[in-house]
């Protein structure tokens, strides 16, 4: 309980329930007044227009007539609350239901407030009366008046009821505030115990849902796809991790075993020149593969788009198809180069040179005799890149799977490189909003990378590289 | 020539300088930023060669310092940082050159001796010659012996980048950054290929060859 004085849902309660505490006393002593005043206006209202009436009996019967009236409605059981009195103008009584003129004060010219002694159920009992003083032609008195023991009854029967309701209310105030934050606070409970079990390790856990579909429900939802997120790239991370100890640590081994195999034999000159060369040559593959891994993980994590322009991939691709021709001729390969006149997409021109290169780079290699074909086209707001070759292909339960890192095809182990070629192509069309696929060529392989095209932007004229000074 | 080595990993520190050394060079060696920046104003080098990441005082913060205070000597930076941008701001702060760690020896010397013949020239050219190898670059033309050669515009380029470094070894990162501004490594040996092609354009028929493979670092383009 302390714990919940400190919470913002308990302020938030407590700020709520002064607010409706206030509006509902305000509400209460509205009706009050309004009902309380009401009787007394009403009883004046009829003593008003009682004497009013008795007036004008006067002037048309005389002072007889209306003695005569008064005698008639003082009789018992006329009226229980009634009080008559008529007097000459000594105050002398001449009839009505009181015995003499009250002591009475005056609340306003012609009313009066006065106390009575009343007869009810055979007891005498002190009441407050009100009264309306008509003074008639000859200096005769008439007093009307009503006993107010009803009203004054009636509210204090109002005040008891309203006090009630307040308490009712204003408990029920309490207890619904309570209830409230308890209930929040028990749901803000069930993220934060969440919390601290993932912060400990336990990164399965998840915030249960009320199923309500409120907003608690919906941040629960919402915390809990991001945890799934989290999950699925620890995962991802965890299975790189793996693959990257597997795939250094292999050739760590094998520059270690050589080098203490070479410090096993008998000392010569030439044979340790040639280990420690080998050595190099295998710690540049190393290298390499260390920062193929680099690229991609610097192109999947989507950072320094601030080095990115238009530039135009028509351009980019006829270059590195330059760059790969001689390779392709000394192979006795066809390169054919099919490109639009531009084509500007939005990017890193070196990542996306590097990709192009991968895949001319991979159809060169694994396309033993035959052609390859690079077109780059535009096809609706798209550029659609496609490196076509006649060579062997890949099956088509393997055509994703050679996208993972480290993934290379049976029976292309023998041939240079170290399975992330692929990885990097997706990684960069992805951070270029775009996609990569493989698809059958029948016979050979197509490679299809797609990258959103600028519309309505003209790529800036630059230096083909920079100058050679 | 003396070279000045700003670097505090002692072990990559000595590796350069014993390098360096038995390449004929006079080299100095600082651990610290700012006794690096002390000895670079003062000690008249040819050349400096300087970590990015140092204590005391950053690299790229000693370059500009250095630039700031009207001192031209070439820099070269050496980095763990190798993506482009990282280059780019190598570059900006007044570096003249950028190699990744880890790197060849061949090729720090190359790039080195690069450096150091560019201080050297500086007016504008409009011919080069090695041997009888001649190259308009009004005219763009090339003729070795008297004879035509035609060549490619990318080769050209090639060939114009290895005369103006004549007689110097130039690697292929070397080649590839400057000739085709590209920063990765293809997998497949493709400068060798374009050597290999231009080489047959302008040595071939010849007895004596102008365009030498060094072995375990680069090419070489003199008249030996």
């Amino acid at each position: 309980m302390p714990r919940l004085l400190h919470t913002n849902a308990f302020r938030l309660a407590a700020l709520y329930f002064a607010l409706f505490a206030t509006s509902v006393l305000a509400l209460l002593v509205f009706i009050y007044l309004s009902t309380a005043n009401f009787v007394e206006t009403q009883t004046e209202a009829t003593l008003d227009a009682e004497s009013r009436g008795l007036a004008e009996q006067y002037q048309e019967r005389g002072l007889a007539g209306l003695i005569e009236i008064i005698q008639d409605r003082s009789a018992a059981g006329h009226g229980d609350d009634a009080l008559y009195l008529i007097t000459d103008p000594m105050l002398h009584r001449l009839a009505g239901n009181l015995s003499q003129w009250p002591r009475a004060t005056q609340i306003r010219p012609g009313w009066i407030r006065f106390p009575v002694e009343l007869q009810r159920h055979g007891a005498s009992a002190a009441e407050d009366a009100l009264g309306s003083v008509f003074v008639l032609p000859g200096g005769y008195r008439l007093l009307v008046g009503r006993d107010l023991s009803d009203a004054s009854a009636f509210r204090s029967r109002i005040l008891q009821t309203l006090a009630w309701s307040a308490l009712a209310t204003l408990a029920l105030g309490v207890a619904g505030g309570l209830f409230i934050t308890r209930n929040m606070l028990r749901r803000v409970e069930a993220v934060n115990r969440t919390s601290a079990r993932i912060i400990h390790g336990d990164l399965s856990q998840r915030v249960p849902l009320s199923g309500s579909g409120d907003e608690f429900d919906q941040l629960a939802a919402n915390l809990n796809a991001m945890l799934d997120q989290i999950e699925r790239l620890m995962l991802g991370m965890r299975q790189v991790t793996d693959n990257i100890a597997h795939d250094l640590r292999t050739p760590l081994a094998r520059l270690r075993a050589r080098l203490e195999v070479t410090l096993f034999e008998k000392p010569d000159a030439a044979r340790y020149a040639e280990a420690l060369n080998e050595t190099i040559a295998e710690a540049d593959r190393l290298l390499q593969t260390f920062n193929a891994l680099l690229s991609i993980a610097e192109a999947e994590a989507g950072s320094r788009r601030e080095a990115w322009a238009i530039v135009d991939l028509a351009e980019i691709a006829r270059t590195v198809a330059e760059l790969y021709e001689p390779v392709a001729d000394e192979k006795g390969l066809a390169l054919a180069v099919e490109t639009d006149a531009t084509l500007p997409v939005r990017g890193d021109r070196h990542l996306l040179s590097q990709a192009l290169a991968n895949l001319l780079d991979n159809a060169l290699k694994y396309t033993p005799s035959g052609k390859v074909t690079l077109t780059a086209r535009a096809a609706d707001d798209i550029v659609r890149i496609e490196v076509i070759d006649t060579g062997p292909g890949v099956p088509a339960d393997r055509r994703e799977a050679v996208f993972d890192r480290f993934v290379r095809l049976e029976g292309s182990r023998s041939t240079p490189g170290n399975g992330l070629g692929l990885s990097l192509v997706r990684a960069v069309a992805r951070l270029h909003a775009g996609a990569c696929w493989l698809e059958d060529n029948a016979p050979g392989l197509r490679a299809v990378l797609t990258v959103p095209m600028v519309k309505g932007e003209s790529v800036p004229r630059l230096a083909e590289s920079r100058s050679a000074a | 020539m003396k070279v000045l080595v700003i670097e505090d990993d002692r072990e990559a520190a000595a590796y350069v300088v014993k390098g360096l050394s038995e390449s004929g060079y006079v080299v100095d060696h600082a651990a610290e930023g700012r006794d690096g920046l002390f000895m670079a104003v003062s000690g008249g080098y040819d050349a400096l060669i300087v970590d990015r990441m140092l204590p005391g005082m950053d690299g790229l913060a000693l370059i500009a310092s250095l630039r700031a205070a009207e001192i031209r000597t070439p820099v070269l930076i050496l980095s763990a940082l190798g993506a482009v941008d990282d280059r780019v701001k190598g570059l900006r702060a007044g570096g003249d050159d950028y190699l990744v760690k880890p790197f060849a020896f061949a090729e720090l010397l190359a790039r080195l001796e690069a450096l150091l013949r560019r201080g050297a020239g500086g007016q504008a050219v409009t011919r080069l010659e090695v041997g009888d190898l001649e190259m308009d670059l009004l005219a763009r033309t090339v003729r070795r012996a008297s004879r035509e050669v035609e060549l490619l515009p990318r080769e050209f380029r090639l060939l114009e980048f290895l005369m103006r470094r004549a007689g110097q070894v130039v690697t292929r990162t070397m080649l590839l950054e400057n000739v085709w501004d590209y920063h990765f490594d293809p997998q497949t040996n493709v400068i060798d290929v374009h050597v290999s092609r231009l080489r047959q354009k302008i040595d071939k028929g010849f007895e004596r060859p102008l365009l030498h493979t060094v072995r375990g670092a680069g090419y070489r383009l003199a008249a030996e």
